[in-house]
Formats: structure tokens, sequence, C-alpha cells
């Protein structure tokens, strides 16, 4: 004997027998019945009885089942409430009245019991499916506020962490979806303290809170380092290991960093899986192709990563791209992608630095024309601009109370093994950056001391001449030999002493460096800087403007300079 | 998109091989044809021949599946890649942790 789940009937028939004919055979079949005798006595019923099946008959008085079927079916909403018609029609469109009225089944008299049984016992099982199939998608639509809800908030945490940083500035273009971090997609610009710009797009693998996850310790080590002043192999260093550390394998990070120097009008570029970056040339619009070198952020242990970068020079409207590969893979409507060529084509036929960023948006757009958007396109270009038009507009300063270290000394030693290995200026700089007073002038004192080490080191220790720097060609053979000398670098030294002096309204600083090299004869030291050996033209006048005094001494090999700041003239007291 | 898997040379080796798009709704398929291989082969080849494309989770199965066959002891080649392919592939100079023909 199978067990019967008992079910709660409505039968609605307006013939007294019927009616209590089927009702014994209902609850013959272990379930409770209720009736009712006419139409709207059963929507009466069914309202305030809310039963599982309503038995309904056809031709009743004051309102048919017709009608009554067509009103409960609208009460009932999205419920299902199974409405078997009991009917002696016989004629098909009676039949067919029946279902179109929003009847599910129908009956025919005389009552077979067993049909009766079968048919409750099928709706039965409709019931339940339905009522889980609700069950279901209420859960799924609860999930999905939730997914929804989540991500808002990762976003808003997002945003904070990976601020925009510089990327309104006048000299960076870029398009990116507001969403792009759960593409995966990131790009980052800070402005570093000795002024240069770094700027980095990465492309995450996945889609979703898994390709967003790693974006944000991306995020703070590039900002928080490149404040310190860190440089740009220090940083994918880090960011490297940091990806590895905490990235399941199969995630990893497709990203191109550039680190565009204003001063010197150099751009360091270091492209690890993102498609060709193209450094563009105003003067004869032509362009140059920085192909990928390197695995992807995120993949290789610390000991196996190459953070080799690229030096290259770059003129005032020059202009460097990076992209993901969703320019690339862009799709029209008919399925073709963009492709590489189409983009070398927009660059060869283009005719003007100026407008070339919103040539190529808008080529890219007309092609995918009607089909949808993908959201995944990231493109940015940062051009070479003069330094000091840039430091005008970008003005980066403020003062707190907190007065710092007043009156303290201290000298540090950098021998062969750090001197190859390790950039002490971070280091340094957040020594002094600890002053308020020299914290508006960070981008000064990082200029004076990243002048005097490099000084230190290329001419000193390495002893490079900086005249070859004057060539292109030169320009590469002495970044070549200079990462010889270095490795192969086994004694030296260059040793760092700094004494600072001040209150909350002015201070002095007063660095001095002393290198192992041979120095110079400083009885040659005359007002014709430029001639000086070691530095290439600009160096020292670049000191002297900064500083207060800079003074060569011992035997060449030693230089002094003060640099002294006041509340009052924020710049610094002649 | 199908993804078959066979060995060959007593179990010391396993074929992959790759039909269609190579995408991120074959990881379950993908990981499938090298964990439930039942063996513990030394050399892995995954089969580009028909593979048309290859997106980026592809890229990460390609080094989950590395990290399985031993990590920087992994003897894992690509072979028969297409242009397409092997242009993803180099993008992202996999040729320095795969063997790719």
């Amino acid at each position: 004997m199978d067990t019967v789940e008992p079910l709660k009937i409505l039968i609605a028939d307006d013939s007294n027998s019927d009616r209590l004919l089927l009702k014994a055979i209902v609850q013959n079949q272990g379930h409770e019945v209720v009736v009712a005798a006419d139409g709207l006595e059963t929507i009466e019923v069914y309202t305030r009885e809310k039963p599982d099946i309503i038995l309904l008959d056809a031709l009743m008085p004051r309102m048919d089942g017709f009608e009554a079927a067509e009103r409960i079916k609208a009460m009932s909403g999205e419920d299902f409430i199974p409405i078997i018609f009991l009917t002696s029609l016989k004629e098909a469109d009676s039949l067919a009245l029946c279902l179109e009225a929003g009847g599910d089944d129908f009956l025919t008299k005389p009552y077979n019991s067993v049909i009766l049984k079968a048919k409750i016992n099928a709706f039965n099982r409709m019931l339940k499916m339905h009522h889980t199939l609700q069950q279901q998608r209420d859960q799924i639509i609860v999930n999905n506020e939730h997914l929804i809800q989540e991500q808002e908030v990762a976003k808003r945490v997002f945003d904070k962490v990976a601020h925009a940083g510089c990327l309104h500035v006048k000299n960076i273009n870029y398009s990116l979806s507001p969403l792009a971090v759960f593409n995966g997609d990131v790009l980052l610009a800070a402005v570093k303290p000795s002024g240069k710009i770094a700027v980095l797009l990465g492309d995450f693998t996945g889609h979703g809170l898994a390709a967003a996850i790693g974006a944000m310790p991306l995020a703070q080590t590039f900002y928080s380092m490149n404040a310190k002043g860190f440089g740009m192999k220090e940083i994918l260093q880090e960011i490297n290991s940091k990806l590895k550390d905490i990235l399941p394998v199969g995630v990893f990070c497709c990203a191109g960093m550039m680190d565009l120097d204003l001063r010197e009008k150099t751009v360091e570029v270091w492209n690890g899986g993102l498609p060709d970056c193209f450094l563009y040339r105003q003067s004869d619009l032509s362009y140059e192709v920085l192909p990928s070198c390197h695995l992807p952020l995120g993949v290789l242990s610390p000991k196996d990563f190459s953070c080799e970068t690229q030096m290259l020079e770059m003129l005032d409207g020059d202009s460097l791209f990076m992209w993901s590969d969703g320019i690339i893979e862009a799709t029209n409507p008919a399925g073709e992608m963009f492709g590489e060529q189409r983009l070398k084509t927009v660059f060869e036929e283009h005719r003007s630095a100026e407008t070339l960023f919103k040539e190529l948006e808008g080529r890219v757009n007309s092609f995918i024309g009607g089909s949808q958007r993908d959201d995944d396109l990231s493109v940015v270009e940062v051009v070479m601009v003069d330094k000091e038009e840039f430091e005008v507009e970008n003005v980066l300063s403020n003062h707190k109370s907190y007065q710092g270290p007043m009156d303290w000394g201290m000298s540090y030693d950098v021998r062969p093994d750090t001197l190859r290995e390790f950039n002490p200026l971070p280091v340094l700089l957040q020594i002094l950056m600890d002053i308020p007073g020299l914290r508006s002038h960070s981008g000064e004192i990082y200029t004076v001391m990243s002048e005097l080490y490099s000084n230190a080191l290329d001419h000193g220790v390495l002893d490079l001449d900086s005249s070859m720097k004057s060539s292109t060609k030169g320009f590469a053979e002495y970044y070549q030999l200079r990462s010889k000398r270095l490795g192969e670098l086994q004694e030296g030294y260059i040793r760092i002493t700094m004494d600072y002096r001040g209150d909350d309204s002015n201070g002095l600083l007063t660095v001095t460096v002393q290198d192992s090299g041979k120095g110079f004869d400083i009885s040659m030291q005359t007002d014709n800087d430029y001639k000086l050996d070691g530095y290439s033209g600009r160096g020292l006048p670049l000191l002297k403007s900064i500083c207060n005094s800079v003074e060569y001494k011992g035997g060449g090999n030693e230089v002094e300079v003060k640099f002294q700041w006041s509340y009052n003239d924020s710049r610094k007291l002649a | 998109m199908s993804i078959s898997a066979k060995t060959s040379g007593n179990g010391s080796e396993l074929n992959i091989s790759i039909e269609g798009r190579f995408d991120f709704s074959s990881h379950q398929e993908f990981r499938k044809a090298y964990e439930e291989s039942g063996m513990a082969p030394n050399m892995y080849v995954v089969d580009m021949k028909e593979a048309t494309y290859l997106d980026s989770s592809a890229l990460g199965m390609l080094l989950l599946l590395r990290d399985h066959a031993g990590g920087d002891e992994a003897q894992v080649s690509i072979v028969n890649c297409n242009d397409d392919v092997k242009k993803i592939l180099t993008i992202s100079n996999f040729e320095q942790l795969f063997e790719i023909h």
C-alpha cells in the first residue's frame, strides 16, 4: 500500500449528490475535503481555506466554474493552484474552454476513483516541483542581491585603496570601465617625490571578485612604495612577490609599468604579459613597439622574477600607449576582432599626436558598432610634458604643526653588496620626511639626494664618464657599462652624512656625500661648473639652484650641500 | 569545446587534446583530464592542434597543470599551436615555463 500524503481539496459542485459522492471518494483516499455549492462560494472557500487542489464543476449557479477558475488563477498570482474541472460535457469545444479558463485538467462523470487518485497524485507532484522551483528562484534572487551588494562594498573599498591617484593630470589620457576592477583591469598612477610619474596598467586573469582581490595589494604596494620614492624595479619585485604569495596558482596579473622622468626626458618601461606597447614619436609620427619581455606578475618566485627594464629617450609631446588585450579582442557584430593590424593602421594613418587617443577610441568604438560594448577596453596614454608646466598645474604640498626631529645627525655607509642590490634613497628620504618642514620640499630634497647619490655611484665608485650619454648610441652603452661594472663591483663605498637643526619655522639640512672614487682637483672648481668632470651638464647647476650652497671638499670625492627652509618663505632663505 | 586525454608509454606520458576555444568554461574538464588520469606520468603534452583560441584563464589553467605536474620540475610541453595560440603564449612569455612547439 502506498501511503497518501493528505492534501486539502476543495470540491465545488452544485449537485448535492455528486458533491457528496466525490467527497466520499476523496476522503476515502485520505485527504481533507472542503466544499462549495456555486462559483461565488468557491472563491470564498478558496480564500479562507487555501486548498492545495480544486475540483471544480463547470456549470453552476451564481457564477459558473469558468469564471471562478479565471478569478482564482488571477488571485493566486505566482502560487500554483491546480484546478481540475468536473464535467459531463463531451464536446471538445467545452473541454478546451475549461483549459482556456485556467483549468489544468478535467475529469468526466461518472467518476472513476482510480483515475481521480492518479490525477491527484500527479498534481501533488507538480505542486511540490513548483514549490521547489519557487524556493530555488527566491534563493537565487537573494543570492544575487547579496552578490551585487558585496560587489558594491568591495568596489567602494577598492576605490579608496586604489583611488585614482594622479590619473586626472593633463598628460594622462585613459579609458577604463567604472567596474573595470571586476573585469580584472587596474590602472594606477602616482607622482613620486622625485617628480617622476609612475603608471601601471594591470590585467588579472578571470572575472568578478576573484579577479578583483589581487588588485588591492597591488594598488597598496604601488602607492605606498611610489610615495616613498622607491624605483620601478623595487616596486615590481615587491608586487610580484606579494601576488605570488597570496594568489592561488593560475591567477596572475599581466601588467605594464612605466616611470616617466620629466627632467631627464626618459621613460623606463617594463612589460610582462600585456600586448605590445607603442611609443609614439611626435617629431616624425612614427612609433616604436615595446613587446612583453617578461612573465606576468605573480607567476614566478622572487628569485626567478626578472624586473629588467628598458630605458628610452622620450621628448616633449611623445607619448606611450599601454592597453590590455581587450582592445585587440574587441569584437564587431560579425564576430571579427579589432586585432593588432587595425591598431597599427590607426597609428600609421594618423597625423597629429594630440588627437591620436580620441581617434583610437573612436575607431575602436565604431568598429564594435552595434555589438554589445565590451567593458574591458582599458587603454592609457602618457604624454611627455615640460616639468615646470606639470608642477605648476599639479601643486602638491601640506603643512602640519608637528615639528618632528629637530636636532640630529647621522652617517650611513653603503658598501659593494649593498650598492649592487639596494637603493638607500627611500630609507634616507623617509628619515628626512619625518620633518614636516622638509616634507613640502620632498621633490627638491629627493632630487638633491638622488643627484648626489647617483653622481657618487656612477662617476665616483663606478668611474663612468657622463659625456657618453650625449649620443643616443652612447646612452645605451652607458647603461650597459653601468650594470656591468656594478655587477662586478668588489670594493668601494659611499658615505652619506646628514645633519639637521631646526624648529617649527625654519631649519637647516647639511648633507655630505663622500665616495671611494678618485675625485678631482678641487682647485679647478671655478664658475665654469658645466665643465666639471662628473656632472652631465644639468647636474651641478640643478643642485645649485635648489641648495643654498654646494661645495667640493677633500680630494674632490666629497661634496657638501646645505638646504635651508623657512615657514614664511616656503622655498628657502638666500 | 572538448578536452580528451590519453596516456601512452605505459602511463609515463599523458596527452591532453584541446578542441575549439580554450577558456574558463573548460576549467572543470581540463582539470579532470589530468587529475583523474589515475596515473602519475612524468611527461605531459598539451595538444593544441584543434584549439582555435585561448584566453588568460586558459593560461591560468596551464599554470595549474604545471603546478600539478611538479612546478619547476614539471615537464609540460604545448604542441601544435596555431599562430594565434602561439602569439598569446608568447606575449605572456610562457616559453620560460613550458616547452612550446
